[in-house]
Protein backbone atom coordinates (compact mmCIF):
# COMPACT_ATOMS: atom_id res chain seq x y z
CA UNK A 1 0.00 0.00 0.00
CA UNK A 2 2.65 2.31 -0.91
CA UNK A 3 0.92 4.20 -3.13
CA UNK A 4 -0.33 6.20 -0.61
CA UNK A 5 2.40 8.38 -0.74
CA UNK A 6 2.64 8.64 -4.41
CA UNK A 7 0.80 11.70 -4.48
CA UNK A 8 2.33 13.89 -2.38
CA UNK A 9 6.04 14.12 -3.53
CA UNK A 10 4.34 15.05 -7.20
CA UNK A 11 1.88 17.50 -6.24
CA UNK A 12 3.80 20.40 -8.24
CA UNK A 13 3.73 18.33 -11.22
CA UNK A 14 0.09 17.34 -10.86
CA UNK A 15 -1.57 20.21 -9.14
CA UNK A 16 -4.94 19.56 -10.64
CA UNK A 17 -5.00 16.17 -9.52
CA UNK A 18 -3.39 16.71 -6.07
CA UNK A 19 -5.65 15.12 -3.05
CA UNK A 20 -5.20 13.58 0.15
CA UNK A 21 -3.72 9.66 -1.02
CA UNK A 22 -5.45 6.81 0.79
CA UNK A 23 -3.97 3.84 1.89
CA UNK A 24 -6.59 1.54 -0.21
CA UNK A 25 -5.87 4.15 -3.18
CA UNK A 26 -3.61 1.83 -5.99
CA UNK A 27 -1.73 4.68 -7.75
CA UNK A 28 -2.36 4.06 -11.26
CA UNK A 29 -5.92 5.29 -10.73
CA UNK A 30 -6.31 9.05 -10.93
CA UNK A 31 -8.98 9.11 -7.79
CA UNK A 32 -10.72 6.83 -5.37
CA UNK A 33 -13.98 7.58 -7.27
CA UNK A 34 -12.24 6.29 -10.13
CA UNK A 35 -10.66 3.52 -8.42
CA UNK A 36 -14.55 2.69 -7.09
CA UNK A 37 -16.25 2.76 -10.22
CA UNK A 38 -13.53 0.79 -12.02
CA UNK A 39 -14.26 -1.80 -9.44
CA UNK A 40 -17.92 -2.06 -9.33
CA UNK A 41 -17.68 -1.82 -13.02
CA UNK A 42 -15.39 -5.01 -12.95
CA UNK A 43 -18.21 -6.35 -10.73
CA UNK A 44 -20.92 -5.70 -12.61
CA UNK A 45 -19.79 -7.11 -15.77
CA UNK A 46 -18.88 -10.54 -13.41
CA UNK A 47 -22.86 -10.54 -12.55
CA UNK A 48 -23.94 -10.83 -16.36
CA UNK A 49 -21.45 -13.40 -17.16
CA UNK A 50 -23.75 -14.66 -14.02
CA UNK A 51 -26.99 -13.67 -15.81
CA UNK A 52 -25.91 -15.67 -18.62
CA UNK A 53 -24.81 -18.44 -17.00
CA UNK A 54 -28.30 -18.78 -14.87
CA UNK A 55 -30.31 -17.83 -17.97
CA UNK A 56 -29.52 -21.11 -19.85
CA UNK A 57 -31.36 -22.84 -16.69
CA UNK A 58 -34.13 -20.39 -16.86
CA UNK A 59 -34.06 -20.83 -21.04
CA UNK A 60 -33.95 -24.92 -20.32
CA UNK A 61 -37.12 -24.21 -17.95
CA UNK A 62 -39.02 -22.26 -20.00
CA UNK A 63 -39.00 -24.92 -22.98
CA UNK A 64 -39.42 -28.15 -21.18
CA UNK A 65 -42.06 -25.69 -19.20
CA UNK A 66 -44.35 -25.93 -22.68
CA UNK A 67 -43.56 -28.83 -23.57
CA UNK A 68 -44.62 -30.91 -20.62
CA UNK A 69 -46.84 -28.99 -19.13
CA UNK A 70 -48.89 -31.44 -17.23
CA UNK A 71 -45.96 -32.91 -15.48
CA UNK A 72 -44.42 -29.67 -14.43
CA UNK A 73 -47.83 -28.63 -12.70
CA UNK A 74 -47.90 -31.84 -11.00
CA UNK A 75 -44.39 -32.13 -9.56
CA UNK A 76 -44.02 -28.59 -8.79
CA UNK A 77 -47.08 -29.17 -6.74
CA UNK A 78 -44.94 -31.87 -4.69
CA UNK A 79 -42.59 -28.83 -3.29
CA UNK A 80 -43.93 -27.20 -0.01
CA UNK A 81 -44.98 -23.85 -0.76
CA UNK A 82 -44.55 -22.83 3.49
CA UNK A 83 -40.81 -23.70 3.32
CA UNK A 84 -40.04 -22.26 -0.06
CA UNK A 85 -41.91 -18.65 1.32
CA UNK A 86 -40.23 -18.92 4.27
CA UNK A 87 -36.79 -19.29 2.65
CA UNK A 88 -38.02 -16.11 0.52
CA UNK A 89 -38.32 -14.24 3.38
CA UNK A 90 -35.19 -15.47 4.86
CA UNK A 91 -32.55 -14.47 1.64
CA UNK A 92 -34.47 -11.11 1.88
CA UNK A 93 -33.89 -10.64 5.55
CA UNK A 94 -30.08 -11.51 4.85
CA UNK A 95 -29.82 -9.11 2.11
CA UNK A 96 -31.34 -6.61 4.04
CA UNK A 97 -28.36 -7.20 6.77
CA UNK A 98 -25.88 -7.03 3.85
CA UNK A 99 -27.11 -4.08 2.42
CA UNK A 100 -27.15 -2.54 5.90
CA UNK A 101 -23.69 -3.91 6.60
CA UNK A 102 -22.56 -1.86 3.19
CA UNK A 103 -23.69 1.71 5.17
CA UNK A 104 -22.34 0.37 8.26
CA UNK A 105 -18.87 0.19 6.10
CA UNK A 106 -19.77 3.23 4.80
CA UNK A 107 -19.99 5.05 7.81
CA UNK A 108 -16.74 3.64 9.42
CA UNK A 109 -18.86 1.78 12.03
CA UNK A 110 -16.85 -1.49 13.12
CA UNK A 111 -19.27 -3.48 15.18
CA UNK A 112 -22.04 -2.72 13.20
CA UNK A 113 -20.71 -3.48 10.22
CA UNK A 114 -19.12 -7.25 11.99
CA UNK A 115 -22.85 -7.77 13.22
CA UNK A 116 -24.29 -7.15 10.18
CA UNK A 117 -22.22 -9.61 7.98
CA UNK A 118 -23.03 -12.41 11.17
CA UNK A 119 -26.21 -11.95 10.60
CA UNK A 120 -26.04 -12.25 7.23
CA UNK A 121 -24.45 -15.12 7.18
CA UNK A 122 -26.88 -16.58 9.73
CA UNK A 123 -29.71 -15.91 7.55
CA UNK A 124 -27.89 -17.67 4.90
CA UNK A 125 -27.12 -20.88 6.93
CA UNK A 126 -30.84 -21.15 7.90
CA UNK A 127 -31.71 -20.94 3.82
CA UNK A 128 -29.16 -23.68 3.23
CA UNK A 129 -30.65 -25.72 6.34
CA UNK A 130 -34.43 -24.92 5.07
CA UNK A 131 -33.08 -26.26 1.49
CA UNK A 132 -31.46 -29.58 2.79
CA UNK A 133 -34.59 -30.38 4.39
CA UNK A 134 -36.31 -30.34 1.34
CA UNK A 135 -33.91 -32.52 -0.81
CA UNK A 136 -33.77 -34.75 1.62
CA UNK A 137 -37.34 -35.29 1.43
CA UNK A 138 -37.15 -35.70 -2.15
CA UNK A 139 -34.37 -38.24 -1.35
CA UNK A 140 -36.56 -39.75 0.57
CA UNK A 141 -39.71 -40.01 -2.01
CA UNK A 142 -37.06 -40.96 -4.69
CA UNK A 143 -37.84 -37.87 -7.23
CA UNK A 144 -34.33 -37.16 -7.39
CA UNK A 145 -33.72 -37.86 -10.98
CA UNK A 146 -32.21 -41.51 -12.52
CA UNK A 147 -32.27 -44.79 -12.00
CA UNK A 148 -34.33 -44.52 -8.74
CA UNK A 149 -36.59 -42.29 -9.60
CA UNK A 150 -40.48 -43.79 -8.91
CA UNK A 151 -43.34 -42.11 -11.16
CA UNK A 152 -45.80 -43.84 -9.10
CA UNK A 153 -46.81 -40.70 -7.06
CA UNK A 154 -47.76 -39.35 -10.67
CA UNK A 155 -49.76 -42.28 -12.06
CA UNK A 156 -51.31 -42.72 -9.33
CA UNK A 157 -52.31 -39.76 -7.27
CA UNK A 158 -54.86 -40.84 -5.27
CA UNK A 159 -52.98 -44.26 -4.14
CA UNK A 160 -50.92 -41.52 -1.80
CA UNK A 161 -53.70 -39.45 -1.09
CA UNK A 162 -53.07 -36.43 -3.37
CA UNK A 163 -55.88 -34.87 -5.08
CA UNK A 164 -54.25 -34.34 -8.79
CA UNK A 165 -55.30 -35.68 -12.42
CA UNK A 166 -53.37 -39.41 -12.79
CA UNK A 167 -50.56 -38.77 -15.28
CA UNK A 168 -49.86 -41.05 -18.48
CA UNK A 169 -46.88 -43.47 -17.70
CA UNK A 170 -44.86 -41.18 -20.84
CA UNK A 171 -45.98 -37.88 -19.23
CA UNK A 172 -45.04 -39.21 -15.83
CA UNK A 173 -41.23 -39.46 -16.61
CA UNK A 174 -41.13 -36.22 -17.65
CA UNK A 175 -42.00 -35.30 -13.85
CA UNK A 176 -37.77 -35.96 -13.81
CA UNK A 177 -37.06 -33.46 -16.12
CA UNK A 178 -38.84 -30.56 -13.38
CA UNK A 179 -36.65 -32.36 -11.07
CA UNK A 180 -33.88 -32.33 -12.78
CA UNK A 181 -34.46 -28.32 -13.23
CA UNK A 182 -34.99 -27.97 -9.76
CA UNK A 183 -31.93 -30.07 -8.40
CA UNK A 184 -29.65 -28.11 -11.26
CA UNK A 185 -31.24 -24.67 -10.66
CA UNK A 186 -31.77 -24.54 -6.57
CA UNK A 187 -28.08 -26.40 -6.30
CA UNK A 188 -26.43 -24.02 -8.54
CA UNK A 189 -28.26 -20.97 -6.36
CA UNK A 190 -26.93 -23.07 -3.25
CA UNK A 191 -23.21 -23.60 -4.42
CA UNK A 192 -23.67 -19.45 -5.07
CA UNK A 193 -24.41 -19.11 -1.50
CA UNK A 194 -21.99 -21.88 -0.46
CA UNK A 195 -19.36 -19.66 -1.80
CA UNK A 196 -20.77 -16.65 -0.21
CA UNK A 197 -21.14 -17.73 3.06
CA UNK A 198 -17.17 -18.64 2.65
CA UNK A 199 -16.35 -15.14 1.67
CA UNK A 200 -18.75 -13.83 4.39
CA UNK A 201 -16.60 -15.99 6.82
CA UNK A 202 -13.42 -14.55 5.21
CA UNK A 203 -15.11 -10.92 5.10
CA UNK A 204 -16.26 -10.89 8.99
CA UNK A 205 -12.40 -11.68 9.49
CA UNK A 206 -11.17 -8.81 7.77
CA UNK A 207 -14.15 -6.63 9.22
CA UNK A 208 -13.25 -7.53 12.73
CA UNK A 209 -9.64 -6.70 11.99
CA UNK A 210 -10.90 -3.20 10.95
CA UNK A 211 -9.51 -3.09 7.23
CA UNK A 212 -13.40 -2.03 5.93
CA UNK A 213 -13.82 0.79 8.96
CA UNK A 214 -11.34 3.59 7.70
CA UNK A 215 -12.98 4.52 4.37
CA UNK A 216 -12.00 1.19 2.27
CA UNK A 217 -15.94 -0.39 1.44
CA UNK A 218 -15.11 -1.98 -1.68
CA UNK A 219 -14.70 -4.90 -0.99
CA UNK A 220 -17.83 -5.59 1.40
CA UNK A 221 -19.88 -3.19 -1.80
CA UNK A 222 -19.02 -5.70 -4.29
CA UNK A 223 -19.60 -8.81 -2.19
CA UNK A 224 -22.84 -7.24 -1.80
CA UNK A 225 -23.76 -6.55 -5.24
CA UNK A 226 -22.92 -10.46 -5.43
CA UNK A 227 -25.21 -11.45 -2.66
CA UNK A 228 -28.03 -9.43 -3.99
CA UNK A 229 -27.61 -10.60 -7.23
CA UNK A 230 -28.00 -14.64 -5.45
CA UNK A 231 -30.83 -12.85 -4.05
CA UNK A 232 -32.49 -11.98 -7.13
CA UNK A 233 -31.96 -15.45 -8.96
CA UNK A 234 -34.13 -16.98 -5.92
CA UNK A 235 -36.94 -14.53 -6.62
CA UNK A 236 -37.25 -15.99 -9.94
CA UNK A 237 -36.80 -19.57 -8.83
CA UNK A 238 -39.20 -19.42 -6.05
CA UNK A 239 -42.34 -18.41 -8.75
CA UNK A 240 -41.29 -20.43 -10.72
CA UNK A 241 -40.50 -23.79 -9.32
CA UNK A 242 -43.03 -23.48 -6.39
CA UNK A 243 -46.17 -21.66 -7.85
CA UNK A 244 -46.43 -22.95 -11.45
CA UNK A 245 -50.49 -24.05 -10.82
CA UNK A 246 -51.54 -24.04 -7.55
CA UNK A 247 -54.81 -24.04 -8.12
CA UNK A 248 -55.43 -27.62 -9.93
CA UNK A 249 -59.22 -29.50 -10.05
CA UNK A 250 -61.46 -26.72 -8.93
CA UNK B 1 -4.29 2.54 8.34
CA UNK B 2 -2.01 5.60 8.61
CA UNK B 3 -4.46 8.41 7.53
CA UNK B 4 -7.16 7.53 9.95
CA UNK B 5 -6.69 11.23 10.98
CA UNK B 6 -7.99 12.49 7.34
CA UNK B 7 -11.27 11.54 7.54
CA UNK B 8 -13.17 11.36 10.44
CA UNK B 9 -16.22 12.50 8.94
CA UNK B 10 -17.82 9.43 6.71
CA UNK B 11 -20.14 11.15 5.10
CA UNK B 12 -17.59 13.55 3.76
CA UNK B 13 -19.16 16.80 3.40
CA UNK B 14 -15.87 18.75 3.02
CA UNK B 15 -14.91 16.25 0.42
CA UNK B 16 -11.34 15.34 2.01
CA UNK B 17 -11.19 12.33 1.23
CA UNK B 18 -12.15 13.31 -2.55
CA UNK B 19 -11.96 16.61 -3.77
CA UNK B 20 -12.43 15.94 -7.31
CA UNK B 21 -15.89 14.29 -7.45
CA UNK B 22 -19.52 15.20 -6.30
CA UNK B 23 -19.83 12.98 -2.49
CA UNK B 24 -20.24 9.44 -2.67
CA UNK B 25 -24.30 8.60 -2.46
CA UNK B 26 -24.68 6.33 0.47
CA UNK B 27 -28.26 4.61 1.35
CA UNK B 28 -30.15 4.90 4.31
CA UNK B 29 -30.84 2.05 6.69
CA UNK B 30 -34.64 3.64 6.57
CA UNK B 31 -34.72 3.28 2.53
CA UNK B 32 -33.05 -0.53 3.46
CA UNK B 33 -36.20 -1.20 5.67
CA UNK B 34 -38.59 0.44 3.39
CA UNK B 35 -37.71 -1.81 0.41
CA UNK B 36 -36.78 -4.60 3.06
CA UNK B 37 -40.50 -4.52 3.49
CA UNK B 38 -41.83 -4.32 -0.22
CA UNK B 39 -40.33 -7.17 -1.03
CA UNK B 40 -42.01 -9.29 1.78
CA UNK B 41 -45.53 -7.98 0.77
CA UNK B 42 -45.06 -9.05 -2.72
CA UNK B 43 -43.59 -12.44 -1.58
CA UNK B 44 -47.00 -12.42 0.25
CA UNK B 45 -48.40 -11.26 -2.70
CA UNK B 46 -47.30 -13.83 -4.95
CA UNK B 47 -47.79 -16.48 -2.71
CA UNK B 48 -51.59 -15.66 -2.77
CA UNK B 49 -51.86 -15.30 -6.24
CA UNK B 50 -50.72 -18.79 -7.18
CA UNK B 51 -53.77 -19.97 -5.52
CA UNK B 52 -56.38 -18.11 -7.40
CA UNK B 53 -57.21 -19.75 -10.68
CA UNK B 54 -56.54 -16.74 -13.51
CA UNK B 55 -55.60 -18.82 -16.40
CA UNK B 56 -52.71 -17.75 -18.15
CA UNK B 57 -52.59 -14.42 -15.96
CA UNK B 58 -50.80 -16.81 -13.21
CA UNK B 59 -47.87 -17.06 -14.98
CA UNK B 60 -47.68 -13.26 -16.12
CA UNK B 61 -48.39 -12.00 -12.66
CA UNK B 62 -46.04 -14.09 -10.88
CA UNK B 63 -43.18 -13.02 -13.37
CA UNK B 64 -44.49 -9.77 -13.11
CA UNK B 65 -43.94 -9.02 -9.20
CA UNK B 66 -40.57 -11.08 -9.53
CA UNK B 67 -39.64 -8.77 -12.40
CA UNK B 68 -40.53 -5.54 -9.77
CA UNK B 69 -38.92 -7.24 -6.92
CA UNK B 70 -35.81 -7.68 -8.71
CA UNK B 71 -35.48 -4.26 -9.91
CA UNK B 72 -35.94 -2.73 -6.91
CA UNK B 73 -33.40 -4.95 -5.58
CA UNK B 74 -31.01 -3.74 -8.36
CA UNK B 75 -31.66 -0.09 -7.80
CA UNK B 76 -31.69 0.32 -4.31
CA UNK B 77 -29.68 -2.77 -2.27
CA UNK B 78 -27.42 -3.18 -5.24
CA UNK B 79 -27.43 1.40 -5.24
CA UNK B 80 -27.79 0.86 -9.03
CA UNK B 81 -30.30 3.86 -9.32
CA UNK B 82 -26.68 6.20 -7.79
CA UNK B 83 -24.61 5.07 -10.02
CA UNK B 84 -22.66 6.78 -13.00
CA UNK B 85 -24.37 6.08 -16.28
CA UNK B 86 -21.56 3.68 -17.63
CA UNK B 87 -22.45 1.28 -15.14
CA UNK B 88 -26.40 2.01 -15.38
CA UNK B 89 -25.74 1.28 -19.28
CA UNK B 90 -24.19 -1.86 -18.43
CA UNK B 91 -26.40 -3.23 -16.10
CA UNK B 92 -28.98 -2.41 -19.16
CA UNK B 93 -26.51 -3.86 -21.77
CA UNK B 94 -26.71 -7.17 -19.70
CA UNK B 95 -30.36 -7.73 -19.69
CA UNK B 96 -30.94 -6.44 -23.26
CA UNK B 97 -28.75 -9.42 -24.20
CA UNK B 98 -29.79 -11.89 -21.91
CA UNK B 99 -33.27 -10.78 -23.72
CA UNK B 100 -32.16 -10.98 -27.12
CA UNK B 101 -30.38 -14.42 -26.21
CA UNK B 102 -33.87 -16.22 -25.38
CA UNK B 103 -35.95 -14.36 -28.40
CA UNK B 104 -33.38 -16.03 -30.77
CA UNK B 105 -33.20 -19.51 -29.27
CA UNK B 106 -36.91 -19.73 -29.30
CA UNK B 107 -37.10 -18.44 -32.28
CA UNK B 108 -35.54 -21.15 -33.61
CA UNK B 109 -37.64 -23.60 -31.32
CA UNK B 110 -40.85 -22.38 -32.51
CA UNK B 111 -39.88 -22.28 -36.13
CA UNK B 112 -38.08 -25.50 -36.53
CA UNK B 113 -41.84 -27.22 -37.02
CA UNK B 114 -42.96 -24.79 -38.79
CA UNK B 115 -45.75 -26.13 -41.05
CA UNK B 116 -45.83 -29.41 -39.95
CA UNK B 117 -48.73 -29.53 -37.27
Amino acid sequence: MDSALATTDHADVHAEHDHVALPQHRHHFETEEQQREAGSFGMWLFLLTEIMFFGGLFFAYLLYRNWYYPAFAVASNQLSVPLGAFNTAVLITSGFCMAVGVWAAELRRKGLLVLMLVLTTFFGLIFLGVKYDEYHEKYELHHIPGDSFNISMFTNPAGYGIKEEPLAPDMAQKTQIFFFLYFAMTGMHALHMIIGICLLFWLTWRAHRGDFSSGYVAPIENFGLYWHFVDIVWLFLFPLLYLINRHPLH
Amino acid sequence: MAHEGIHTDANDPSNVTNPEHAQHHIVTPLQYTYVFATLLLFTGITVGAAYVDLGWANPVIALGIACFKAVIVILFFMHAAYQSRLIKMTIGAGFFLFIVLITMTLTDYISRAWGMW
